[in-house]
């Protein structure tokens, strides 16, 4: 039970920069209004910062572009994606996802 | 309830907070078991995962965190990731903060610290309702909702640990089956897909072609500069 140095560095980093845009608004007390297109922008950032994250855990392996068709774990993604677009369900897609990976595991071992 | 009908204007108070933050509570103990498992599986310690559920308080950039932690990128890129995936933060609190005018400058800082997406949706709702925007709601609704954040995230790591091997049980795969599952709930409309798709091209490229680790970051700022353009 410990706590890395360097992993403090990271979450202190990271807490600093969240820390910014939620209080932020809350100290200029007067109205902010934001320039329409950057209320715009920021309206894509999470959808595209996912699409990246998720191809990079998909699609590489210790940096290096990682491409099989015997990789449980797309069929994986292919079941969470079924399964999320027809209940749009947090909870359902992942269990779906983990157990078709876990029941392809076992049937490719 | 029949005594709160002698004050006038009975502002609501943290117990009533706390007892709005349910749904909240409910999804977080879900998010935040999946969240430990990846978080321990990936190698951080039960401490570490309390640390971070405390002081970053973020479901998405937690798990973005924990991924680009174990994969060994830069301080510098975790933290500037994190600074776009949660720069959405600054347009719900703007939006929150109109309900506050001429809040003290603490109690303002307070409430900033704990939103999230969902206490964000939750306090808007309430306030949209005909809920009286309180100081004293808005901390109970936050604290309760971030306790059983740390809570359910310990819990997870704690059973992340016991697990034997969580990739036989194909966890390992929790982590990208959670992005799927928020891309689902984000990407609703055409440009929105597109954006996600395009940044998946884009990562994998610009990875495969530029040194260092800053594929995710080049790769969001530009699909998502694409997609604001779609939609103009």
């Amino acid at each position: 039970m410990s706590v890395r140095p360097e992993v403090v560095i990271v979450l202190l980093g990271m807490a600093a920069v969240t820390i910014g845009p939620r209080i932020l608004p809350f100290l200029v007390l007067s109205r902010i209004q934001l320039p329409e297109p950057i209320i715009r922008w920021l309206r894509y950032v999470p959808a595209a910062a996912l699409g990246a994250l998720l191809a990079q855990d998909l699609f590489t392996s210790g940096g290096q572009l990682h491409v099989t068709l015997r990789e449980p774990r797309w069929y994986g993604a292919l079941t969470a994606l079924a399964v999320g677009l027809r209940t749009r369900n947090l909870m359902a897609t992942v269990v779906a996802g983990v157990a078709a990976t876990a029941l392809l595991r076992w049937g490719l071992s | 309830m029949i005594l709160e009908t002698h004050a006038a204007q009975a502002q609501p108070g943290f117990g009533d907070g706390s007892r709005s933050a349910w749904p909240i509570v409910l999804g977080y103990l879900a998010i935040g078991v999946a969240f430990g498992v990846v978080a321990r599986t990936q190698g951080l310690t039960l401490m570490e995962i309390a640390l971070m559920s405390t002081l970053v308080y973020a479901g998405s950039a937690q798990f973005i965190g924990v991924s680009m932690i174990a994969t060994g990128e830069q301080t510098s890129a975790i933290i500037l990731t994190t600074f776009l995936v949660n720069l959405r933060h600054l347009l719900m609190s703007a939006s929150l903060a109109q309900h506050f005018p001429g809040l003290r400058w603490w109690k303002g800082t307070a409430i900033g610290l704990q939103l999230t997406d969902e206490s964000f949706a939750v306090a808007s709702t309430h306030f949209s309702a005909g809920v009286p925007p309180g100081f004293r709601w808005m901390a109970g609704l936050n604290l309760t909702s971030q306790a059983s954040w740390i809570g359910s995230t310990v819990l997870g790591g704690w059973i992340g640990q016991a697990l034997p091997d969580p990739t036989a049980l194909g966890l390992d795969f929790a982590l990208a089956a959670m992005f799927i599952g928020l891309l689902i709930l984000q990407a609703e409309t055409g440009p929105k897909v597109a954006a996600a798709m395009l940044a998946g091209g884009l990562a994998l490229f610009i990875g495969h072609i530029l040194p260092g680790r800053w594929e995710v970051i080049a790769a969001t700022v530009i699909a998502a500069t694409v997609g604001a353009w779609l939609e103009r």
